[in-house]
């Protein structure tokens, strides 16, 4: 067996090949079966159609450019606010795909290295089971800081400005700059650009933790006594 | 394959052999590699704001760090080794491909599953699976592709007679890897699976892709090439059993080890982790293996520059596999998991070992193939040194800013503090990396001048005596 063709062709080409998948790609399938795969449209939620309503207030030229006039009727309004929100995540998702931000950006918290500290919750299973993460957008590189807990804590603005020029909001930082998402200027962004906000906006809107902020402290400097005018000098 | 009617073929491997086609593989290779080192240069000069063609569309760092990596696997290491097979392969079964025209074929779709790829990457159409970024559209055509290669290597492989010869069990094992290993990781997690199953498939994908498809197509060409070069055979025949028993049943087990600490159940972490831990035992005694081989003969590491190539491979293969064995550990990895320490890695790996491979080979070959000795020794050599310097100086330079970055994160230090900090280690590996891409143009040059070489001779020998 060890050394003859049917041996090679069948044990380890497709033997071994099969046990491997079994055990390390069915067994999770199996386990995860119950949670249910959210679609785009079932991801919008309060949190996101802020933001995005708040884009068609910020940039209401380049947002009806991309979206058309939004209908004057409230619940049609309402109705299609969130069919655009779904439209554009699913847009959003293609651009941060096919610009690799994702190999730049991870999106899941360790529950090691004090990350839950500076990002927010450690990920869990449920928190991907949409069609936006069909294939997973976990990463393995981070030159810039994870992602999965960054809606809601940047303004749109910040990030319009960061996508056209990293280096005006950040000076020092290595990410490259995507003009290509703007018509010119970074208030105006287009149809990917105005994706893109969508989709960074999306990014840990369905937690209850957001938007999620470092823990704040107060400066131990309010606590400290400060010498009154009048008092008697230090070290006396 | 010793049978006495295949006896009359041996002497004439020229004609099983379609040379011509081998050299056009390499010379696609290399041409894929240039485009390759040129996106990692651009990448590298962007980390450190040298980057000259900022906001250009079609020149964004992040579509050419995707063209880097895939122009590299599908393009460099897949076209180098498909040449080493179509040499390999007829050689050792003593029997053509299935087919000539087919060997074509599969050619001219590779080089289009390649460009097209390439063209889909600049164009934003990347599927989201890190080394399979190949648009979505391409992926049949792709796997197609690994099909047709499959039956016209087999093919000879099934038709020949007798025990098999080391090389060619780690070959056939590969041609059905592959093909599964493709067919499983652009499919199912696109269109079957999403979040955490996904995940799991994708980290399967990846490790398969290096571990059943470049790995044994490597080690089968080592099998082939060091002991002809040596003219003696494998130290230890049952050492090669291990050594690919041992990748066969481990290496699959081990997708998981790339997201450690995510959502996927931590028992499945564990498992591979030690199975990791174990393969990493187990395939070290190939490389004890060729190093017995070298009993005897050890100076022709110093003489012969193919030998030289295939050894310091090796010596690579070892130290990734030994860093392995540490960085798979829960430990390590909460310290350098999303560092550069795992681009170190990548690039040991990929450039370090199949690289190396490939370049002895084709060191190899090109000579015998053209009928010409090289041009020049001495450019030869500084091909050599430049890649080999050159990889080891960015290999520990990546994979120590590793180390530092991961102490920053942990430490809550500001974000900005773990990128400036890293600029040092980011401005030597724009050096290494062009050092290393000196090294290639050195080969270009003596490619060409050994091909002029050869017209040379051709037109000598034409000549009425």
């Amino acid at each position: 067996m060890l050394e003859s063709k049917s041996g090679i062709f069948l044990v380890a080409g497709l033997f071994f090949f099969a046990l491997a998948f079994v055990s390390n790609a069915l067994v999770p399938i199996v386990m995860y079966k119950h949670l249910p795969e959210k679609t785009a449209e079932e991801l919008v939620n309060g949190n996101l159609r802020y933001q995005f309503e708040d884009l068609a207030r910020r940039y209401p030229e380049a947002f009806t450019k991309a979206y058309g006039a939004e209908p004057t009727d409230k619940a049609a309004r309402e109705k299609w606010f969130n069919d655009k929100c779904a439209e554009a995540l699913r847009l959003g998702r293609k651009v941060y795909v096919g610009e690799a931000c994702w190999h730049c950006h991870s999106q899941f918290i360790r529950p090691v290295s004090n990350e839950d500290l500076r990002w927010g919750p450690v990920s869990q299973s449920w928190e991907y089971q949409n069609e936006l993460q069909r294939p997973v957008l976990f990463g393995t590189r981070r030159v810039g800081p994870d992602l999965c807990r960054e809606g809601g804590r940047r303004s749109n603005d910040w990030h319009a400005v960061h996508f056209f020029r990293p280096k005006t909001v950040s000076s020092g930082s290595p990410m490259p700059e995507y003009p290509w998402l703007f018509d010119g200027a970074p208030d105006k962004p287009n149809a990917k650009g105005l994706a893109l906000l969508t989709y960074i906006q999306w990014l840990g809107s369905w937690h209850e933790t957001y938007p999620y902020y470092e823990a704040y402290e107060k400066s131990p400097m309010l606590e400290m006594e400060l010498p009154k005018a009048d008092g008697p000098a230090a070290g006396d | 394959m010793m049978d006495a009617t295949a006896r009359p073929e041996i002497d004439r491997p020229e004609e099983l052999v379609e040379t011509r086609l081998v050299t056009w593989f390499f010379l696609a290779a290399l041409g894929y590699l240039f485009v390759s080192m040129l996106g990692g240069i651009l990448v590298a000069l962007q980390l450190v704001h040298w980057n000259p063609l900022q906001g250009l569309e079609l020149l964004s760092p992040g579509r050419w760090r995707m063209i880097h990596t895939n122009a590299v696997a599908y393009g460099f290491i897949a076209n180098g080794l498909l040449g080493a097979c179509h040499w390999v392969v007829p050689r050792l079964t003593l029997k053509p491909v299935f087919s000539k025209a087919l060997s074509y074929l599969i050619f001219a779709a590779w080089q289009i599953v390649v460009l097209s790829t390439a063209g889909g990457i600049l164009l934003g159409e990347a599927q989201a699976l890190e080394w399979g970024e190949t648009p979505v559209w391409i992926d049949p055509v792709a796997q197609l592709g690994l099909l047709l290669v499959a039956i016209n290597f087999l093919t000879p492989i099934i038709k020949s007679k007798g025990p098999m010869y080391v090389t060619l069990w780690y070959f056939t094992a590969a041609f059905v890897w592959t093909f599964l290993t493709y067919a499983m990781g652009n499919f199912i997690p696109e269109y079957f699976v999403s979040g955490t199953s996904a995940g799991a498939i994708g980290g399967l994908f990846i490790h398969d892709l290096v571990g059943l498809f470049v790995t044994p197509l490597g080690w089968g060409s080592m099998y082939f090439f060091v002991p002809i070069l040596l003219r003696k055979p494998i130290w230890s025949h049952g050492l090669s059993l291990v050594g690919f028993w041992g990748l066969a049943f481990f290496y699959p087990l081990q997708g998981i080890h790339h997201f450690l600490y995510t959502p996927i159940p931590m028992f499945l972490q564990y498992g591979a982790v030690v199975s990791t831990i174990a393969v990493e035992m187990v395939v070290l005694t190939v490389v004890v293996n060729f190093f017995g081989t070298l009993k005897g003969v050890g100076r022709e590491v110093i003489t012969n520059l193919p030998i030289r190539w295939f050894y310091l491979g090796m010596i690579f293969y070892a130290l990734t596999c030994f860093q392995c064995a540490l960085q798979v550990t829960l430990t390590f990895q909460a310290l350098i998991h999303f560092s550069d320490w795992v681009v170190g890695h990548a690039h040991l790996v990929m450039f370090g070992v199949f690289s190396m491979w490939i370049m002895g080979i084709m060191t190899y070959l090109f000579p015998r193939i053209w009928g010409v000795p090289w041009h020049s020794r001495r450019l030869s050599e500084w091909h050599f040194w430049f890649s080999g310097v050159g990889i080891f100086v960015m290999a520990c330079d990546l994979i120590m800013a590793g180390v530092f970055q991961g102490f920053w994160w942990g430490a809550l230090l500001p974000w900005e503090e773990s990128v400036e900090g890293s600029m040092p280690f980011w401005m030597l590996r724009v050096f290494a990396g062009l050092g290393m891409f000196a090294g290639q143009i050195f080969f270009a040059m003596n490619l060409y001048l050994t091909w002029k070489d050869s017209q040379a001779a051709k037109a000598k020998a034409a000549l009425p005596a």
